[in-house]
Protein backbone atom coordinates (compact mmCIF):
# COMPACT_ATOMS: atom_id res chain seq x y z
CA UNK A 1 0.00 0.00 0.00
CA UNK A 2 0.81 3.66 -0.74
CA UNK A 3 -0.10 6.88 1.45
CA UNK A 4 -3.13 8.44 0.52
CA UNK A 5 -1.47 11.55 -0.70
CA UNK A 6 1.14 9.67 -2.52
CA UNK A 7 -1.72 8.21 -5.16
CA UNK A 8 -2.33 12.02 -6.57
CA UNK A 9 -0.76 14.41 -8.52
CA UNK A 10 -0.74 17.27 -10.26
CA UNK A 11 -4.35 18.80 -10.04
CA UNK A 12 -5.45 16.08 -7.59
CA UNK A 13 -5.29 13.07 -10.72
CA UNK A 14 -4.32 9.29 -10.00
CA UNK A 15 -0.96 9.23 -10.89
CA UNK A 16 -0.39 6.67 -13.74
CA UNK A 17 2.63 4.24 -14.38
CA UNK A 18 4.00 1.94 -17.24
CA UNK A 19 3.39 -2.11 -15.79
CA UNK A 20 4.02 -3.24 -19.22
CA UNK A 21 5.67 -3.02 -22.40
CA UNK A 22 5.02 -5.28 -25.98
CA UNK A 23 6.48 -4.24 -29.13
CA UNK A 24 7.53 -4.94 -32.61
CA UNK A 25 10.22 -2.59 -34.04
CA UNK A 26 12.33 -3.42 -37.32
CA UNK A 27 14.99 -4.43 -35.29
CA UNK A 28 13.83 -6.54 -32.07
CA UNK A 29 10.24 -8.29 -31.07
CA UNK A 30 10.49 -7.07 -27.56
CA UNK A 31 12.08 -4.13 -25.40
CA UNK A 32 14.80 -6.72 -24.37
CA UNK A 33 15.73 -7.23 -28.44
CA UNK A 34 15.12 -4.02 -29.05
CA UNK A 35 17.26 -2.46 -26.35
CA UNK A 36 20.07 -4.81 -27.46
CA UNK A 37 19.97 -3.60 -30.97
CA UNK A 38 20.35 0.40 -29.79
CA UNK A 39 22.93 -0.27 -27.87
CA UNK A 40 24.88 -2.43 -30.51
CA UNK A 41 24.15 -0.09 -33.57
CA UNK A 42 21.49 -2.57 -35.48
CA UNK A 43 19.79 -1.14 -37.71
CA UNK A 44 16.25 -2.52 -39.16
CA UNK A 45 16.56 -1.02 -42.52
CA UNK A 46 17.07 -3.02 -45.54
CA UNK A 47 15.56 -2.87 -49.04
CA UNK A 48 11.83 -3.30 -49.57
CA UNK A 49 9.93 -3.36 -52.77
CA UNK A 50 6.04 -2.36 -53.08
CA UNK A 51 3.83 -2.60 -55.35
CA UNK A 52 3.80 0.51 -58.15
CA UNK A 53 6.42 2.01 -56.32
CA UNK A 54 9.44 -0.57 -56.87
CA UNK A 55 12.37 -0.40 -54.81
CA UNK A 56 12.65 1.07 -51.74
CA UNK A 57 14.24 0.97 -48.60
CA UNK A 58 11.88 0.34 -45.05
CA UNK A 59 11.91 -0.59 -41.62
CA UNK A 60 10.47 -4.14 -42.14
CA UNK A 61 9.30 -6.43 -38.67
CA UNK A 62 9.34 -9.76 -38.45
CA UNK A 63 7.41 -10.70 -35.93
CA UNK A 64 5.35 -14.14 -35.28
CA UNK A 65 1.88 -13.01 -36.23
CA UNK A 66 0.39 -16.72 -35.86
CA UNK A 67 1.68 -16.23 -31.71
CA UNK A 68 -1.38 -14.70 -31.03
CA UNK A 69 -3.67 -15.07 -34.19
CA UNK A 70 -4.73 -18.11 -36.24
CA UNK A 71 -4.39 -18.06 -40.08
CA UNK A 72 -8.25 -17.44 -40.60
CA UNK A 73 -8.02 -14.15 -38.26
CA UNK A 74 -5.04 -13.24 -39.99
CA UNK A 75 -6.78 -13.18 -43.55
CA UNK A 76 -9.60 -11.78 -41.91
CA UNK A 77 -7.88 -8.16 -39.99
CA UNK A 78 -5.02 -6.06 -41.04
CA UNK A 79 -1.12 -5.71 -40.71
CA UNK A 80 -1.96 -2.90 -38.20
CA UNK A 81 -4.55 -4.99 -35.98
CA UNK A 82 -2.12 -7.53 -36.33
CA UNK A 83 0.69 -5.79 -34.83
CA UNK A 84 -1.43 -4.02 -32.27
CA UNK A 85 -2.09 -7.60 -31.14
CA UNK A 86 1.06 -8.84 -31.32
CA UNK A 87 2.21 -5.68 -29.33
CA UNK A 88 -0.78 -5.57 -26.69
CA UNK A 89 -0.52 -9.41 -26.06
CA UNK A 90 3.19 -9.67 -25.61
CA UNK A 91 2.60 -6.17 -23.09
CA UNK A 92 -0.19 -7.92 -20.91
CA UNK A 93 2.36 -11.37 -21.16
CA UNK A 94 5.22 -8.51 -19.52
CA UNK A 95 2.88 -7.01 -17.36
CA UNK A 96 2.12 -10.03 -14.64
CA UNK A 97 -1.61 -8.64 -14.63
CA UNK A 98 -3.90 -11.79 -13.68
CA UNK A 99 -5.77 -11.65 -17.07
CA UNK A 100 -8.16 -14.28 -16.40
CA UNK A 101 -9.74 -12.50 -13.21
CA UNK A 102 -9.14 -9.04 -14.43
CA UNK A 103 -12.75 -6.97 -15.50
CA UNK A 104 -12.59 -7.36 -19.04
CA UNK A 105 -15.16 -4.06 -19.13
CA UNK A 106 -12.61 -1.81 -16.91
CA UNK A 107 -9.49 -2.47 -19.42
CA UNK A 108 -9.60 -0.09 -22.66
CA UNK A 109 -7.54 0.05 -25.72
CA UNK A 110 -6.19 3.17 -27.33
CA UNK A 111 -4.04 3.42 -29.65
CA UNK A 112 -2.10 6.12 -32.13
CA UNK A 113 -2.38 5.59 -36.08
CA UNK A 114 -0.80 7.64 -38.16
CA UNK A 115 -3.52 7.29 -41.09
CA UNK A 116 -5.48 4.01 -41.25
CA UNK A 117 -7.55 2.11 -44.34
CA UNK A 118 -4.79 3.44 -47.16
CA UNK A 119 -3.30 -0.25 -46.96
CA UNK A 120 -6.54 -2.35 -47.21
CA UNK A 121 -8.01 0.14 -49.38
CA UNK A 122 -5.16 0.34 -52.26
CA UNK A 123 -5.36 -3.35 -52.11
CA UNK A 124 -8.91 -3.84 -52.86
CA UNK A 125 -8.58 -1.49 -56.00
CA UNK A 126 -5.46 -2.81 -56.93
CA UNK A 127 -8.02 -6.31 -56.86
CA UNK A 128 -11.12 -4.58 -58.38
CA UNK A 129 -8.48 -3.66 -61.78
CA UNK A 130 -8.99 -6.98 -61.94
CA UNK A 131 -12.77 -7.48 -62.90
CA UNK A 132 -12.50 -4.18 -64.69
CA UNK A 133 -14.00 -2.20 -61.48
CA UNK A 134 -16.71 -3.33 -61.30
CA UNK A 135 -17.93 -2.61 -57.48
CA UNK A 136 -19.83 -6.17 -56.93
CA UNK A 137 -16.67 -7.56 -56.76
CA UNK A 138 -15.52 -5.25 -53.70
CA UNK A 139 -15.47 -7.24 -50.64
CA UNK A 140 -17.60 -7.26 -47.91
CA UNK A 141 -14.54 -7.18 -45.58
CA UNK A 142 -13.87 -3.59 -46.68
CA UNK A 143 -15.77 -1.58 -44.19
CA UNK A 144 -14.68 -3.53 -41.30
CA UNK A 145 -10.96 -3.63 -42.40
CA UNK A 146 -10.81 0.53 -43.09
CA UNK A 147 -13.28 1.88 -40.09
CA UNK A 148 -10.49 4.10 -38.76
CA UNK A 149 -10.88 2.05 -34.85
CA UNK A 150 -9.87 -1.06 -36.81
CA UNK A 151 -6.50 -1.87 -35.19
CA UNK A 152 -7.92 -0.96 -31.64
CA UNK A 153 -10.73 -3.00 -32.31
CA UNK A 154 -9.24 -5.90 -33.50
CA UNK A 155 -7.06 -5.77 -29.90
CA UNK A 156 -10.41 -5.89 -28.25
CA UNK A 157 -11.49 -8.59 -29.93
CA UNK A 158 -8.96 -10.74 -29.81
CA UNK A 159 -8.35 -10.21 -25.57
CA UNK A 160 -12.24 -10.20 -25.21
CA UNK A 161 -11.63 -6.50 -23.51
CA UNK A 162 -15.43 -5.47 -23.29
CA UNK A 163 -14.52 -1.15 -22.18
CA UNK A 164 -13.55 1.64 -24.54
CA UNK A 165 -11.73 1.49 -27.42
CA UNK A 166 -10.58 2.93 -30.39
CA UNK A 167 -7.60 4.65 -32.64
CA UNK A 168 -6.68 8.27 -31.64
CA UNK A 169 -5.33 9.50 -35.10
CA UNK A 170 -2.62 12.20 -35.01
CA UNK A 171 -0.26 11.94 -37.30
CA UNK A 172 3.26 10.43 -36.25
CA UNK A 173 2.71 12.15 -32.21
CA UNK A 174 0.25 9.34 -32.62
CA UNK A 175 2.04 6.86 -30.36
CA UNK A 176 2.10 9.84 -27.70
CA UNK A 177 -0.78 10.44 -28.38
CA UNK A 178 -2.34 6.98 -27.25
CA UNK A 179 -0.45 7.15 -24.09
CA UNK A 180 -1.71 10.38 -23.27
CA UNK A 181 -5.27 9.13 -23.92
CA UNK A 182 -4.65 5.78 -22.31
CA UNK A 183 -3.59 7.83 -19.13
CA UNK A 184 -6.41 9.97 -19.32
CA UNK A 185 -9.11 7.49 -19.52
CA UNK A 186 -7.14 5.73 -15.96
CA UNK A 187 -7.61 9.74 -14.67
CA UNK A 188 -11.52 9.79 -15.51
CA UNK A 189 -11.71 6.29 -13.92
CA UNK A 190 -13.02 5.26 -17.17
CA UNK A 191 -11.08 2.18 -16.74
CA UNK A 192 -8.44 0.47 -14.67
CA UNK A 193 -6.02 -1.08 -17.16
CA UNK A 194 -5.06 0.74 -20.38
CA UNK A 195 -3.53 -0.74 -23.17
CA UNK A 196 -1.94 2.51 -24.80
CA UNK A 197 0.44 2.98 -27.68
CA UNK A 198 0.98 2.92 -31.28
CA UNK A 199 1.14 0.77 -34.55
CA UNK A 200 1.83 1.37 -38.30
CA UNK A 201 1.33 -0.59 -41.33
CA UNK A 202 2.32 1.79 -43.63
CA UNK A 203 4.83 0.41 -45.47
CA UNK A 204 2.45 -1.90 -47.14
CA UNK A 205 0.81 1.14 -48.95
CA UNK A 206 2.75 2.21 -52.21
CA UNK A 207 1.20 5.76 -51.52
CA UNK A 208 3.03 7.29 -48.27
CA UNK A 209 6.49 6.21 -50.08
CA UNK A 210 5.18 7.95 -53.59
CA UNK A 211 3.96 11.15 -51.25
CA UNK A 212 7.47 11.63 -49.95
CA UNK A 213 9.16 10.88 -52.88
CA UNK A 214 6.70 14.14 -54.28
CA UNK A 215 7.38 15.69 -51.73
CA UNK A 216 11.46 15.46 -51.50
CA UNK A 217 10.76 13.80 -48.33
CA UNK A 218 11.93 9.81 -49.03
CA UNK A 219 15.46 8.84 -47.56
CA UNK A 220 17.93 6.94 -50.61
CA UNK A 221 21.21 5.39 -49.71
CA UNK A 222 23.09 2.83 -51.18
CA UNK A 223 23.62 1.00 -47.70
CA UNK A 224 20.32 0.58 -46.49
CA UNK A 225 21.38 0.53 -42.54
CA UNK A 226 23.18 4.23 -43.47
CA UNK A 227 19.72 5.82 -44.55
CA UNK A 228 18.16 7.39 -41.97
CA UNK A 229 20.20 9.70 -40.93
CA UNK A 230 18.96 12.60 -38.74
CA UNK A 231 20.95 15.46 -37.79
CA UNK A 232 23.43 14.47 -40.42
CA UNK A 233 24.46 17.11 -43.10
CA UNK A 234 24.12 14.32 -46.34
CA UNK A 235 20.77 12.66 -44.38
CA UNK A 236 18.04 13.15 -47.50
CA UNK A 237 14.76 12.43 -46.09
CA UNK A 238 12.62 10.02 -44.34
CA UNK A 239 12.68 5.86 -43.89
CA UNK A 240 9.07 4.49 -43.78
CA UNK A 241 8.73 1.99 -41.29
CA UNK A 242 6.43 -0.39 -39.62
CA UNK A 243 6.32 -1.51 -36.15
CA UNK A 244 4.00 -0.92 -32.62
CA UNK A 245 4.06 -0.64 -29.02
CA UNK A 246 1.18 -1.37 -26.41
CA UNK A 247 2.01 -0.33 -22.94
CA UNK A 248 0.04 -1.58 -20.09
CA UNK A 249 -1.20 1.43 -18.15
CA UNK A 250 -2.15 1.57 -14.46
CA UNK A 251 -2.64 4.12 -11.71
CA UNK A 252 -0.02 3.84 -9.54
CA UNK A 253 -1.89 2.61 -6.71
CA UNK A 254 -3.24 -0.63 -8.04
CA UNK A 255 0.52 -1.34 -9.74
CA UNK A 256 1.48 -0.95 -6.20
CA UNK A 257 -0.91 -3.14 -4.44
CA UNK A 258 -0.60 -6.18 -6.84
CA UNK A 259 3.39 -5.46 -6.42
CA UNK A 260 3.76 -5.14 -10.48
CA UNK A 261 7.14 -4.34 -12.09
CA UNK A 262 6.89 -0.63 -12.68
CA UNK A 263 8.55 0.48 -15.76
CA UNK A 264 8.29 4.51 -14.67
CA UNK A 265 5.79 6.76 -14.26
CA UNK A 266 4.23 8.76 -17.00
CA UNK A 267 4.39 12.92 -14.84
CA UNK A 268 3.82 15.22 -18.02
CA UNK A 269 2.46 15.37 -21.08
CA UNK A 270 1.68 18.07 -23.42
CA UNK A 271 -0.39 18.38 -27.34
CA UNK A 272 -0.21 21.21 -29.17
CA UNK A 273 -0.52 22.67 -32.55
CA UNK A 274 1.35 24.68 -35.17
CA UNK A 275 -1.73 26.04 -37.23
CA UNK A 276 0.87 27.30 -39.58
CA UNK A 277 1.25 24.53 -41.97
CA UNK A 278 0.16 21.43 -43.31
CA UNK A 279 3.45 19.58 -43.56
CA UNK A 280 6.14 22.45 -42.30
CA UNK A 281 7.09 22.45 -38.65
CA UNK A 282 7.25 25.29 -36.31
CA UNK A 283 9.60 25.09 -33.86
CA UNK A 284 8.22 28.22 -31.46
CA UNK A 285 4.98 25.69 -30.71
CA UNK A 286 7.09 22.85 -30.38
CA UNK A 287 9.34 24.28 -28.04
CA UNK A 288 6.36 25.40 -26.35
CA UNK A 289 4.92 22.01 -26.35
CA UNK A 290 7.87 20.77 -24.85
CA UNK A 291 7.89 23.38 -21.91
CA UNK A 292 4.79 22.51 -21.02
CA UNK A 293 5.23 19.05 -20.70
CA UNK A 294 8.37 20.09 -18.08
CA UNK A 295 5.95 22.68 -16.40
CA UNK A 296 3.16 20.07 -15.77
CA UNK A 297 6.05 17.36 -14.92
CA UNK A 298 7.03 20.35 -12.16
CA UNK A 299 10.15 19.59 -13.56
CA UNK A 300 13.37 22.10 -14.59
CA UNK A 301 14.50 21.18 -18.33
CA UNK A 302 18.36 20.57 -16.22
CA UNK A 303 16.66 17.88 -14.56
CA UNK A 304 16.04 15.73 -17.96
CA UNK A 305 18.27 13.00 -18.12
CA UNK A 306 17.43 12.10 -21.79
CA UNK A 307 15.71 13.66 -24.57
CA UNK A 308 14.81 11.43 -27.43
CA UNK A 309 13.92 13.74 -30.29
CA UNK A 310 11.64 13.09 -33.16
CA UNK A 311 13.69 14.21 -35.63
CA UNK A 312 13.25 12.10 -39.20
CA UNK A 313 15.90 13.19 -41.56
CA UNK A 314 14.59 15.51 -43.33
CA UNK A 315 16.03 18.98 -43.68
CA UNK A 316 13.38 21.27 -42.17
CA UNK A 317 11.92 19.11 -39.51
CA UNK A 318 15.11 18.18 -37.76
CA UNK A 319 16.33 22.11 -38.02
CA UNK A 320 13.20 22.86 -36.39
CA UNK A 321 13.25 20.76 -33.44
CA UNK A 322 16.69 21.51 -32.61
CA UNK A 323 16.20 25.14 -32.49
CA UNK A 324 13.07 24.07 -30.34
CA UNK A 325 15.57 22.17 -28.11
CA UNK A 326 17.97 24.79 -27.98
CA UNK A 327 15.20 27.27 -26.53
CA UNK A 328 13.79 24.87 -23.95
CA UNK A 329 17.18 23.37 -22.83
CA UNK A 330 19.95 26.06 -23.59
CA UNK A 331 23.20 25.46 -22.99
CA UNK A 332 22.90 23.84 -19.59
CA UNK A 333 24.64 20.25 -20.86
CA UNK A 334 23.01 17.84 -18.09
CA UNK A 335 20.75 16.35 -20.98
CA UNK A 336 21.70 13.84 -23.17
CA UNK A 337 20.06 13.80 -26.45
CA UNK A 338 19.25 10.60 -28.83
CA UNK A 339 17.12 9.51 -31.91
CA UNK A 340 15.99 6.28 -32.16
CA UNK A 341 14.60 6.80 -35.91
CA UNK A 342 18.22 6.32 -36.96
CA UNK A 343 17.84 2.94 -36.29
CA UNK A 344 14.64 1.63 -37.54
CA UNK A 345 13.21 4.64 -39.62
CA UNK A 346 10.64 6.10 -39.06
CA UNK A 347 7.46 4.04 -37.53
CA UNK A 348 4.89 6.63 -37.99
CA UNK A 349 1.98 6.10 -35.41
CA UNK A 350 4.09 3.38 -33.50
CA UNK A 351 7.16 6.29 -33.47
CA UNK A 352 6.39 7.82 -30.36
CA UNK A 353 5.79 4.63 -28.36
CA UNK A 354 8.58 2.51 -29.71
CA UNK A 355 10.90 5.77 -29.07
CA UNK A 356 9.81 6.34 -25.29
CA UNK A 357 10.17 2.36 -24.69
CA UNK A 358 13.56 2.01 -26.27
CA UNK A 359 14.89 4.82 -24.02
CA UNK A 360 12.84 3.51 -20.61
CA UNK A 361 15.34 0.79 -20.22
CA UNK A 362 17.94 3.63 -19.05
CA UNK A 363 15.89 3.98 -16.21
CA UNK A 364 17.86 0.24 -15.41
CA UNK A 365 20.96 0.14 -17.23
CA UNK A 366 22.01 3.57 -16.82
CA UNK A 367 23.08 4.30 -20.61
CA UNK A 368 21.75 6.77 -23.18
CA UNK A 369 21.32 5.19 -26.70
CA UNK A 370 22.62 7.45 -29.49
CA UNK A 371 21.61 8.56 -32.71
CA UNK A 372 23.56 6.77 -35.64
CA UNK A 373 24.71 7.50 -39.09
CA UNK A 374 25.81 10.86 -37.53
CA UNK A 375 29.26 11.52 -40.07
CA UNK A 376 29.03 15.09 -40.73
CA UNK A 377 26.47 17.35 -37.88
CA UNK A 378 24.45 20.27 -40.27
CA UNK A 379 25.37 23.24 -38.07
CA UNK A 380 22.36 24.26 -37.73
CA UNK A 381 21.41 20.53 -35.93
CA UNK A 382 23.56 21.29 -33.01
CA UNK A 383 22.91 20.45 -29.36
CA UNK A 384 24.96 20.15 -26.64
CA UNK A 385 24.50 17.14 -25.57
CA UNK A 386 23.94 15.32 -28.20
CA UNK A 387 25.19 11.58 -28.16
CA UNK A 388 26.57 10.56 -31.49
CA UNK A 389 27.20 6.77 -33.10
CA UNK A 390 27.86 5.36 -29.74
CA UNK A 391 25.77 4.53 -26.61
CA UNK A 392 26.82 6.47 -23.58
CA UNK A 393 27.01 5.67 -20.16
CA UNK A 394 25.53 8.20 -17.52
CA UNK A 395 24.92 6.54 -14.51
CA UNK A 396 22.16 7.19 -13.25
CA UNK A 397 18.93 7.62 -15.67
CA UNK A 398 15.51 9.33 -13.50
CA UNK A 399 13.96 11.39 -16.54
CA UNK A 400 13.03 11.24 -20.41
CA UNK A 401 11.63 13.60 -22.18
CA UNK A 402 9.97 12.16 -25.25
CA UNK A 403 8.91 14.38 -28.45
CA UNK A 404 6.92 13.02 -31.23
CA UNK A 405 5.54 15.62 -34.22
CA UNK A 406 3.64 14.77 -37.05
CA UNK A 407 1.72 16.58 -39.96
CA UNK A 408 -0.96 19.49 -39.77
CA UNK A 409 1.48 21.13 -36.77
CA UNK A 410 0.13 18.77 -34.32
CA UNK A 411 3.48 18.17 -31.42
CA UNK A 412 3.31 16.10 -28.25
CA UNK A 413 5.68 15.47 -25.59
CA UNK A 414 5.60 12.96 -22.46
CA UNK A 415 7.73 13.12 -19.59
CA UNK A 416 8.51 9.73 -17.54
CA UNK A 417 9.98 9.34 -14.66
CA UNK A 418 12.08 6.57 -12.86
CA UNK A 419 9.47 5.26 -9.87
CA UNK A 420 11.37 4.50 -6.87
CA UNK A 421 8.66 3.52 -4.42
CA UNK B 1 -18.73 -28.54 -64.54
CA UNK B 2 -19.82 -31.95 -63.02
CA UNK B 3 -20.86 -31.81 -59.36
CA UNK B 4 -17.80 -33.81 -58.23
CA UNK B 5 -15.86 -30.62 -59.87
CA UNK B 6 -18.17 -28.23 -58.14
CA UNK B 7 -17.59 -29.53 -54.76
CA UNK B 8 -13.72 -29.85 -55.28
CA UNK B 9 -14.00 -26.15 -56.05
CA UNK B 10 -16.28 -25.22 -52.98
CA UNK B 11 -13.43 -27.42 -51.00
CA UNK B 12 -10.70 -25.16 -52.12
CA UNK B 13 -12.74 -22.27 -51.46
CA UNK B 14 -13.41 -23.43 -47.75
CA UNK B 15 -10.21 -24.16 -47.74
CA UNK B 16 -9.15 -20.60 -48.68
CA UNK B 17 -12.07 -19.05 -45.64
CA UNK B 18 -11.28 -21.67 -43.33
CA UNK B 19 -7.07 -22.23 -43.19
CA UNK B 20 -7.16 -23.83 -39.84
CA UNK B 21 -9.94 -26.32 -40.31
CA UNK B 22 -9.27 -29.99 -40.98
CA UNK B 23 -11.52 -30.53 -44.12
CA UNK B 24 -10.69 -33.87 -44.64
CA UNK B 25 -13.69 -35.39 -42.53
CA UNK B 26 -15.93 -33.00 -43.74
CA UNK B 27 -19.56 -34.31 -43.84
CA UNK B 28 -21.41 -33.55 -46.88
CA UNK B 29 -25.02 -33.62 -45.51
CA UNK B 30 -23.99 -31.73 -42.16
CA UNK B 31 -24.31 -27.96 -42.36
CA UNK B 32 -21.05 -26.36 -42.47
CA UNK B 33 -21.34 -24.45 -39.59
CA UNK B 34 -22.33 -27.33 -37.62
CA UNK B 35 -18.68 -28.73 -38.54
CA UNK B 36 -17.01 -25.79 -39.13
CA UNK B 37 -16.33 -22.11 -37.89
CA UNK B 38 -18.07 -20.22 -40.00
CA UNK B 39 -19.74 -16.75 -39.85
CA UNK B 40 -21.97 -14.84 -41.84
CA UNK B 41 -18.91 -13.45 -43.72
CA UNK B 42 -17.27 -16.20 -44.55
CA UNK B 43 -20.26 -17.27 -46.14
CA UNK B 44 -20.31 -13.98 -48.14
CA UNK B 45 -16.61 -14.91 -49.10
CA UNK B 46 -18.16 -18.10 -50.40
CA UNK B 47 -20.39 -15.99 -52.61
CA UNK B 48 -18.18 -13.46 -53.51
CA UNK B 49 -15.15 -16.20 -54.57
CA UNK B 50 -17.46 -18.10 -56.80
CA UNK B 51 -18.52 -14.79 -58.21
CA UNK B 52 -14.78 -14.02 -59.01
CA UNK B 53 -14.15 -17.11 -60.32
CA UNK B 54 -17.03 -18.16 -62.33
CA UNK B 55 -19.05 -15.11 -62.22
CA UNK B 56 -21.68 -16.98 -60.77
CA UNK B 57 -24.28 -14.60 -59.24
CA UNK B 58 -26.33 -16.36 -56.42
CA UNK B 59 -28.94 -13.55 -55.21
CA UNK B 60 -29.18 -13.31 -51.90
CA UNK B 61 -32.42 -14.82 -51.01
CA UNK B 62 -30.90 -18.00 -52.15
CA UNK B 63 -27.77 -18.05 -49.67
CA UNK B 64 -29.63 -20.58 -47.60
CA UNK B 65 -28.96 -23.17 -50.47
CA UNK B 66 -25.16 -22.66 -49.20
CA UNK B 67 -25.77 -24.61 -45.98
CA UNK B 68 -24.39 -27.89 -46.43
CA UNK B 69 -21.91 -29.35 -49.08
CA UNK B 70 -24.79 -31.57 -50.38
CA UNK B 71 -26.94 -28.43 -50.39
CA UNK B 72 -24.52 -26.43 -52.52
CA UNK B 73 -23.21 -28.75 -55.05
CA UNK B 74 -27.46 -29.55 -55.64
CA UNK B 75 -27.73 -25.81 -56.01
CA UNK B 76 -24.82 -24.76 -58.11
CA UNK B 77 -25.23 -27.67 -60.60
CA UNK B 78 -27.73 -26.69 -63.13
CA UNK B 79 -25.85 -23.11 -62.99
CA UNK B 80 -22.29 -24.38 -63.43
CA UNK B 81 -23.16 -26.83 -65.89
CA UNK B 82 -21.94 -25.71 -68.99
CA UNK B 83 -18.55 -23.48 -67.00
CA UNK B 84 -15.33 -24.83 -67.62
CA UNK B 85 -13.79 -26.09 -64.66
CA UNK B 86 -9.78 -23.19 -63.93
CA UNK B 87 -7.07 -23.42 -62.44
Amino acid sequence: MIAHDERYARGGRPRVVITGIGLTAPNGNNLAEFRASLLAGRSGVRRYEVRYFGETLAGVCDFDALKYQNRKELRRGTRAGSVGIYSANEALADSGLDWPNIDKSRVGVFIGVTEHGNVETENEIYELKGYNYDTSFWSHHHNPRTVANNPAGEVALNMQITGPHYTIGAACAAGNAGLIQGMQMLWLDECDVAYAGGVSESIHTFGIFASFRSQGALAEHADPTRASRPFDRERNGIVVAEGGCVFVLERLEDAVRRRARIYGEVVGHSINTDATDFVLPHAERQAECVALALRRAGLAPDQVDIVSTHATGTVSGDRQECVALRQVFGDAGHSCFNNTKSFIGHGMGAAGALELAGNLASFDDGVCHATINLDEIDPECQLNGLVVNQPREIGEVSTILNNSFGMLGINSAVVVRKYVG
Amino acid sequence: MTPAEIRDEVLDILSDIAPDEDLSGLKDDVAFREQLELDSMDFLDIVMELRKRYRVQIPEEEYPQLASMASTVTYLTPIMKDIQKTG
